[in-house]
């Protein structure tokens, strides 16, 4: 829209005639944003690339090594658990949270009495900070007074305490119900703001035709709730994947590696180990999952969009 | 179907609830919904009756029921307050995300303004950059950043996380900030223009007063990232008396062997407040902005 372009009568003055120009003015309110982003982001990302080629340490500047931290990486078997366990807790953990926060959301949009109550409460897990919580489930999966153990027992379900984090299964089991504990909020409240978006005719005139709940369910929710469902999944998948702080609080990475992600892994060489290079490699690794992760789930979902006629 | 005035839609009350029963509706609604409140609570509920429990009643299930406390005590949060440099850690947290905040949103509103109205040749393409710029974790650049803030010489001082955070918050917020000027009509400008204001004066006595609400959710939400933000701040900063609350939490509380786990509830419950607090006053915002922002 160029309506914005009132010819102002020229006045000679080059200061004036810059504070009319759309691109000048554009280019000197973008100032500040692209400063901070170029210097602390973008120059960053190639740095860690270029890292990733050397084999810097702390406090010792590398030397280009070509591809030797991914060939290391290649036969390192430690890396590759890590590559599993991420894609594994990125798998699992964004399908629950997907059911889950689906569900939750259908349940906060039927009819409820103290419904912006509901609302509120149920974001709770995403606006305190993951760390402060993670603490608390590393006191619920505590292997010799954890609550979840004393309930189960309690109940007469099982005879001896879980061992929640020290046993490989149970610590990936863990880990990723802590995940999907905060991840839930998000999806739900995200997908609800959709839910209410379609319009309630649509139910009524699916009821009338002899729709069950399920066909309503199938054939008019979730059709108009794919696009929000592919923005948000995206979302979350792409911050599962890089999820750092949950697993460095509740195991940091053990038993075995069998929880370490490629960030904690990252971390680990790279900062603890002082392997700069290393640690950036395997940052880099990272990134063709990432851009995989959001290509198929961005056109993926994206597609159904326009097949049932939406527009692009 | 009617429009509210927050812009939801809501089904006209009752809608076709009364097609199903009640006892239908306790099992299908209420049941699950009373589930999930429960699981979601549940740490919450264990964080605050940790922090006021007397280690004797903590350790000891056999003749305590864990679930309850008996005698409350005040012991951990006292140890916490006094005997630990947590105060500290609060100062830097609260002085740290508002600075952050304040430069983000500073930032943010002139991107935001010049992408969605200037239309200035290529705002299209830097309108998409700025979202990709949020798409990138920092789980990806921490490595480099803690190089270029060691040669910065910012390394555990405040400026390291101050002038990292704006990172993840920029691009947020001006994405954010979009949206909400997207929603104010450009007629409003045209006026303003015709009547011979300058740009300038078109931002500050047109614009920015009409999205104060649009502003102060991107601020809570830029605080509240930088407030929950952990990597940053495990990796640049290194003495104690510098450190954020979840970072200070997890190092400094944590000790070898013996697990204070009275005082870390203490510190997770504190630390977790202001965000919490803060949140409820404008939960509204919060959802609406939250929503606003996915659904475009």
């Amino acid at each position: 829209m160029a309506v914005t372009t009132a010819a102002a009568p020229s006045r000679p003055s080059l200061l004036s005639r810059l504070a009319e120009s759309r691109n000048a003015l554009g280019f000197g309110f973008m100032l500040p944003s692209a400063i901070l982003l170029l210097v602390f982001l973008t120059y960053p990302l190639g740095l860690g690339v270029w890292l990733g080629f050397t084999d810097a340490r702390i406090g010792r500047p590398g030397i280009f090594i070509g591809l030797e931290n991914y060939e290391y990486l290649w036969d390192d078997s430690v890396f590759w658990l890590s590559v599993f366990n991420t894609v594994l807790y990125t798998v699992s953990a964004s399908i629950l949270k997907f059911m889950l926060g689906l569900w939750l959301a259908l349940l906060l949009n039927e009819n409820l009495p103290f419904k912006s109550f509901f609302r509120a409460v149920v974001l709770l897990p995403w606006v305190v900070p993951t760390v402060l919580s993670a603490i608390a489930f590393w006191w619920i999966y505590d292997s010799q007074f954890s609550v979840l153990s004393w309930a189960l027992q309690q109940m007469g379900l099982i005879d001896h305490r879980i061992n929640f984090l020290g046993d490989p299964t149970n610590a990936r089991a863990s880990v990723i119900a802590a995940n999907v504990w905060r991840g839930i909020p998000f999806v739900a409240i995200t997908l609800l703001a959709g839910l209410q978006t379609i319009p309630q005719s649509l139910y009524e005139a699916g009821t009338l035709d002899g729709a069950s709940r399920w066909q309503l369910f199938r054939y008019v929710t979730l059709p108009l709730l794919t696009p929000i469902i592919a923005i948000t999944m995206t979302f979350s998948v792409l911050f599962t994947f890089t999820d750092f702080q949950l697993i460095y609080v509740l195991t940091r990475g053990g038993p075995v590696n069998a929880t370490h992600l490629m960030a904690t892994l990252s971390f680990q060489r790279g900062i603890s180990g002082g392997q700069l290079g290393e640690g950036a490699a395997i940052a880099v690794a990272m990134i063709p999952f990432l851009l995989a992760a959001i290509l198929f789930s961005y056109f993926g979902l994206q597609r159904r969009k326009w097949q049932q006629g939406g527009g692009d | 179907m009617a429009v509210t005035e927050t812009g939801t839609t809501r089904a006209d009350d009752g809608g076709m609830g009364y097609l199903q029963s009640v006892p239908r509706r306790v099992v299908t609604v209420y049941l699950p919904l009373l589930v999930f409140v429960f699981v979601l609570l549940f740490p919450f509920y264990w964080m605050t009756i940790t922090a006021i429990k007397p280690n004797i009643e903590m350790t000891d299930y056999d003749r305590f029921n864990p679930l309850w406390v008996v005698h409350p005590t005040l012991d951990h949060i006292r140890y916490l307050l006094f005997e630990t440099s947590y105060p500290g850690w609060l100062l830097n947290t609260v002085i740290i995300s508002t600075a952050a905040t304040v430069i983000s949103l500073f930032a943010s509103v002139f991107a935001a303004y010049a992408i969605e109205r200037l239309r200035f040749s290529g705002s299209r393409q830097v309108g998409l950059a700025v979202f990709l710029a949020y798409l990138v974790p920092p789980s990806i650049l921490f490595i480099p950043l803690s190089l270029m803030v060691f040669k910065l010489g910012l390394y555990d001082t405040p400026f390291a996380l101050i002038l990292t955070y704006p990172t993840f918050l920029v691009p947020f917020c001006t994405w954010l900030l979009m949206g909400y000027f997207r929603s104010i009509p450009f007629e409003l400008e045209e006026c303003a223009l015709i009547d011979g204001a300058s740009r300038w004066q078109i931002l500050v006595k047109i614009v920015l007063p009409l999205s104060v609400p649009g502003l102060i959710s991107a601020g809570i939400f830029a605080f509240t990232l930088s407030w929950n933000e952990f990597i940053y701040a495990l990796t640049f900063i290194q003495s104690s008396e510098n450190k954020t609350v979840p970072v200070g939490v997890l190092t400094e509380l944590v000790r070898s062997d013996v697990y204070e786990w009275g005082s870390l509830m203490a510190g997770a419950l504190i630390g977790s407040l202001p965000v919490v607090i803060l949140y409820s006053f404008f939960v509204e915002h919060y959802v609406s902005s939250m929503t606003g922002a996915v659904k475009e």
